[in-house]
């Protein structure tokens, strides 16, 4: 670019001219150290992905694990992967709600007249809620070795479990960041959210083992995508026991493969319609 | 020839339920390097979608932008590096600081760690803006965000700032601040285009003034042009009693050169004079022969507010500026 050398007045010099590929790094450094600042700033934030996530836990394994039995295994070790999975799908609806709060308040047209690139923000804003989502699943993670949960699989299978959860959630944060540059009122983000999530979490094979639901949603639970997610976390983190019955198709004979591609297909649906969303938004 | 071109722009919002709305219909400005302009309009009139279409921010249905000789609608990336922008709404982050904000702008205009950080702390100084360099921006009044986004805007001394509505909401010490922040700038060579709804604002500050309405530049050119556009001097004169209205109209009418017009419930007259100063003395002789006691007589030329109204048929005061707009939009 000739930005620089046709500069008439007494411009600031900019940085020797960086590579395209280096200056797309830094931006999205920057947009990602924005939304941490927020994080350390609002404590609220971390609160909530801390501590809920630990009443889940207690909740479940305290309040259900009497009732609910797991043939060859214990209701602690069974809905680990479910509660993991639920929070950080609701971890990743923080991109809509800022999405829409930056259009609002019209930071977004303040970007959109700087020398940045286009998916800077997106970057940075996806990169925070992964970034809550990793704290998050730690907490998670802890409060579930010290109730009883076990991993009983090699430390690459249950490494490859948590990279699943994390990137399934982050491709689901571009989802959000479109929707919330869509729909525009943070409010508004939130209810739909839930309105969608609470179903999408409950009916599925997160917190109950699917074969016990009713055939209609057995059938909605068995390819719900969040139920693949459960089924590989669970599977790479060794806590389905041996001979237990796995639901006859492909997606649940399959659930990492499924979920790698699901992670993919939103990537490369929802990462190019964004961008695209975020060039031509303005506040008002 | 003009740094900021623009011809025949357009752009219609069609809101859900409601009839189009020509926020901006055929458009044209012209704006010579390191000048001054003013768009003056009432609510409305279309200036906001101007600023954003020049900076970028949207697309015109039609018509045509060039910033140095670089087409706007073409090349909107080529663009960016050589403006600053100050939006109607101040565009800050909440969450940070009025240092961290500015650091955050100059990283992203790409100045290294170093110069941004530099740059920064000048313009803290330069805004008078020390309280809210280390404080997050939430919980500051409207006027210190407002003045940390005008900044922000001058973070890299960029060779052509948009500003939009850049005194509304600031009180008089720190509207005055900005003007000298404006005229030193231009010193230096800077081209600006503001928006205002202060005619003492664009009169100050402007070398030229596009008078808009209704997404269209009704009238245009320096101060003095917009004022003598509209007549010459005028004649103003008070009655002590209403009563004397009517003979006093007559006598305006023969010295004046337009029909009187009579406000102040029939007490205060005034007329169009080409040599006001022999007009006015011929009035008050008339008048002293008839006997009609006057409280108060003079000439003065129009005021941009004549013109203002003269061109839009309406009244531009400044209780139009919605005073919330400095609050951000919650
Ligand atoms: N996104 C939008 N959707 C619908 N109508 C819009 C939109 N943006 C602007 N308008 C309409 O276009 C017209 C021009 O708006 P604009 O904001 O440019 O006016 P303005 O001169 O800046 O007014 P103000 O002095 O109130 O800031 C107004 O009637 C406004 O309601
Ligand atoms: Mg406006």
């Amino acid at each position: 670019m000739t930005t620089t050398t046709t500069t008439t007045t007494a411009a600031t010099t900019t940085r020797a001219a960086a590579s395209p590929i280096a200056d797309w790094f830094s931006d999205g450094w920057i947009t990602t150290r924005r939304n941490l600042i927020k994080i350390k700033r609002v404590p609220d934030i971390l609160v909530f992905t801390t501590l809920q996530p630990i009443m889940f836990v207690l909740l479940f394994t305290y309040v259900y694990a009497g009732v609910i039995n797991i043939p060859g295994s214990s209701y602690t070790e069974f809905i680990m992967a479910g509660i993991f999975a639920q929070t950080i799908v609701f971890g990743s609806t923080y991109s809509g709600s800022a999405m829409a709060q930056d259009l609002k308040v019209g930071i977004i047209d303040r970007f959109r007249t700087l020398p940045m690139s286009p998916s800077a923000v997106l970057i940075g804003r996806t990169n925070g809620d992964l970034f809550i989502n990793a704290v998050s699943l730690a907490v998670m993670m802890t409060t579930g070795l010290i109730v009883g949960w076990r991993i009983r699989s090699t430390p690459l299978e249950a490494i490859g479990a948590v990279a699943l959860l994390l990137l399934f959630a982050y491709a689901f944060s571009w989802v959000m960041a479109y929707i919330g540059m869509t729909v525009r009122s943070p409010e508004v983000i939130n209810n739909v959210s839930f309105l969608i999530l609470f179903p999408l979490t409950f009916i599925s094979n997160a917190f109950v083992p699917s074969e016990t639901l009713p055939t209609p949603l057995r059938v909605f639970a068995e390819f719900n995508p969040v139920s693949a997610l459960v089924q590989a976390a669970r599977h790479l983190f060794g806590n389905i026991p041996p001979g237990a019955p796995v639901a006859d198709n492909w997606v649940q004979r399959n659930p990492e493969l499924t979920v790698i591609i699901g992670i993919i297909v939103l990537l490369v649906v929802f990462v190019p319609l964004a961008i695209r969303k975020f060039d031509r938004v303005s506040s008002r | 020839m003009s740094f900021i071109e623009a011809a025949g722009l357009t752009k219609t919002y069609t809101p859900r339920g409601s009839k189009p709305v020509h926020a901006l219909d055929g458009l044209d400005l012209a704006v010579p390097q390191g000048t001054v302009t003013a768009l003056l309009g009432p609510n409305g009139a279309g200036k906001t979608t101007t600023v954003k279409v020049l900076t970028t921010l949207i697309r015109p249905d039609s018509g045509s932008a060039r910033i140095g000789g670089i087409d706007v609608l073409a090349h909107p990336q080529q663009i960016r590096p050589i403006i600053g922008v100050s939006g109607q709404y101040a565009a800050v982050d909440e969450y940070l600081t009025g240092f961290e904000n500015l650091d955050m702008v100059g990283r992203l205009y790409h100045l290294g760690a170093k110069q941004s950080r530099i740059r920064a702390q000048e313009l803290i100084t330069l805004f008078d803006l020390e309280e809210a360099k280390n404080r997050p921006v939430k919980g500051f009044s409207g006027g210190m965000r407002r003045r940390i986004d005008l900044a922000g805007a001058l973070v890299t001394r960029p060779q052509v700032l948009f500003l939009d509505e850049p005194t509304t909401g600031l009180d008089p010490r720190s509207r005055l601040g900005m003007w000298d922040v404006i005229n030193s700038l231009v010193g230096q060579g800077t081209t600006v285009l503001l928006t205002t709804q202060y005619l003492e604002e664009a009169d100050q500050l402007a070398d030229s003034i596009s008078v808009i309405d209704d997404g269209k530049v009704i009238a245009e050119g320096t101060s003095d042009e917009l004022k003598a556009s509209i007549g010459g001097q005028r004649i103003e004169i008070t009655l002590v009693d209403p009563g004397d209205s009517s003979a006093a109209v007559e006598v305006l009418r023969r010295f004046g050169n337009s029909e009187p017009s009579v406000g102040g419930e029939g007490r205060e007259l005034t007329v169009d004079a080409a040599h006001a100063p022999e007009a006015l003395q011929h009035v008050l002789a008339e008048l002293g022969a008839r006997g009609i006691r006057l409280f108060d007589a003079g000439m003065r030329r129009p005021t941009l507010d004549d013109v203002f109204l003269r061109l839009t048929g309406h009244v531009a005061t400044e209780d139009d500026a919605p005073a919330l707009q400095t609050q951000g939009r919650h």
